[in-house]
């Protein structure tokens, strides 16, 4: 049910973890419905830096929360806010119907991020 | 290492000696039974001999005994059955909140079509409790419900007591024991079940095939017609070789079901006491000891979602099950779960291992080996077990 990407990813989720000092965190989902998504940035002038993720959910929750940190790292603001779930689902070779649904969150995480940066930024700034 | 098959709750391997006899009924002895000639009467004569030997493992009569498509076939044909037969009598109908979709689906057909239903609680375990059911019970109720055995957690139901009461309120009994069928001994008269479920895959026969008990003197609507087969209970050709094969699966269930369910029970107490001695954080589902199904194992690992464990184990060459509502198909988690008064999150996170008869205690190890890799690996990525930290719940075992 699951393309190879989606496996390779689960199996090998790339950046998993936190950031100490991240610039943006953004949190989606909820346990209720099986899936939670974190994302920490670290943003210099614009720029995404890093990123980290930390997921609780299925297959293509991990998956497409590794795939989107990949698919984040050195874009600028501006580029990741252009990022969708659907850019995420289609960099994966796709996820089955149903998941496209109820575990394709890992864009919203990350502007959830951004957000998170952007309000910082303003309060600092 | 092989694969390790435990999710025989789905699914067994067919027997060689039953693909055996079937090869032989689908090609040399593959007359029609209801044929007049040599080849019809032979073919007629091993169809009653497999419905003696699955009458045998239940202590039924040959002609109690209608096969069908498998368990849901069987459940649909007891309780559309009963009610369209029945409802002059009555409309109300019991059944509990634990049952197979097979039993839940129907009755929530009927309840849509001029029947009432009181669907009961289970307690934490599982369990229907016997006051539950007669509290229930109306002056209009025509049929009560309950399975024998649960298939996600393993929980054994007091179906003798609820057949008993039952009885002596002048209603019909039907259970669903398609999961306790070769692991407990089963007997009609003792369950004081008028209506039995059986299935064949579930105890190493092929699928597309069950039956139903049917005892004497309960009334059935038709709901095939056709040529009349199987008493008007279930127009169309016999499936012969599945007939066949399932009566020998039923045999060989009975011959070795004693030393066979010894077995599994101490494979599935090592199982069940490695997984809580290996893992923190894990909550046991369903009942311990005589009242849970010998070769069910289900646990809940918090912090993690089960179809990630599915994927964990599945890399590894282990084949289990979850209750997560990834693996449901749905968005919600297992309703049996949530029936015990599981949170969501906590049903997220089951998994059940189902043993059957090639495991081995090679495999268990293997298994408890493996799960706590996986389950570590899980949880360093998940968010809820940092928060669990972060708020000092205490890490405590088991």
């Amino acid at each position: 049910m699951y393309s190879d990407k989606v496996l390779d990813h689960f199996t090998n989720p790339r950046n998993v973890g936190e950031i100490p000092d991240a610039k943006g965190i953004g949190e989606v989902g909820n346990a209720k419905c099986g899936d939670i998504m974190r994302i920490y940035l670290d943003i210099e002038n614009d720029l995404i830096k890093d990123v980290k993720f930390k997921t609780f959910g299925c297959g293509a929750a991990v998956a497409t929360s590794s795939m989107l940190t990949e698919m984040v790292k050195g874009k600028t603001v501006e580029e990741a806010l252009k990022i969708s779930n659907n850019a995420v689902a289609e960099a994966l070779d796709g996820l089955p119907p149903l998941k496209m649904h109820c575990s394709n969150l890992a864009a919203d995480a990350l502007h959830a991020a951004i957000k998170n940066y952007q309000e910082r930024d303003h309060q600092t700034g | 290492m092989q694969r390790v098959y435990m999710d025989h709750s789905a699914t067994t391997p067919v027997a060689p000696e039953v693909v055996k006899v079937m090869v032989a009924y689908c090609t040399e002895k593959y007359g029609n039974p209801s044929s007049i000639h040599s080849f019809g009467r032979e073919a007629k004569m091993a169809l009653e001999e497999a419905r003696g030997q699955v009458a045998g493992l239940i202590g039924a009569r040959p002609e109690e005994i209608t096969f069908t498509s498998g368990g849901t076939e069987a459940d649909n044909m007891a309780i559309i059955g009963v009610a369209e037969a029945y409802k002059k009598k009555g409309r109300h109908l019991i059944t509990s909140a634990i049952e197979h979709h097979a039993v839940l689906e129907t009755f929530e057909y009927l309840a849509k079509n001029g029947f009432e239903l009181t669907v009961l609680p289970v307690d934490e375990e599982g369990i229907v409790s016997l006051a539950e059911v007669e509290k229930a019970i109306r002056p209009d109720t025509i049929l009560i419900s309950v399975m024998h055995a649960n298939n996600e957690v393993g929980s054994i139901q007091p179906v003798a007591a609820i057949g008993a009461l039952a009885k002596e309120r002048g209603i019909l009994f039907h259970t669903d024991a398609v999961q306790s069928l070769g692991k407990i001994p089963i007997n009609v008269q003792e369950l004081n079940a008028d209506l039995l479920t059986m299935s064949a895959h579930k105890i190493y026969g092929p699928k597309g095939v069950g039956a139903l008990f049917v005892r004497k003197g309960v009334r059935l609507e038709e709901r095939a017609y056709g040529g009349g087969q199987e008493k008007k209970r279930r127009s169309g050709t016999e499936n012969l070789p599945g007939a066949v094969g399932f009566g020998l699966a039923c045999e060989l269930a009975g011959q070795r079901l004693e030393e066979e369910a010894e077995r599994l029970r101490k494979l599935r107490d090592q199982l069940l006491l490695g997984i809580t001695e290996r893992i923190p954080f894990v909550k046991i589902n369903g009942p311990l000891g005589e009242r849970r199904l010998v070769n069910n194992v289900n646990v809940s690992i918090q912090f993690v979602e089960g179809e990630s464990l599915l994927l964990g184990l599945d890399m590894v060459e282990i084949a289990a099950s979850s209750g997560s509502a990834c693996t449901s198909g749905s968005l919600d988690p297992s309703h049996v779960l949530l029936a015990m008064g599981l949170s969501h999150e906590i049903a997220h996170g089951s998994l059940r291992f189902s043993l059957g008869k090639q495991n081995t205690e090679d495999e268990v190890a293997y298994v408890l080996e493996n799960l706590p890799k996986i389950v570590e690996r899980l949880r360093t990525m998940s968010p809820l077990y940092d928060k669990a930290k972060q708020s000092g719940l205490s890490l405590k075992r088991g």
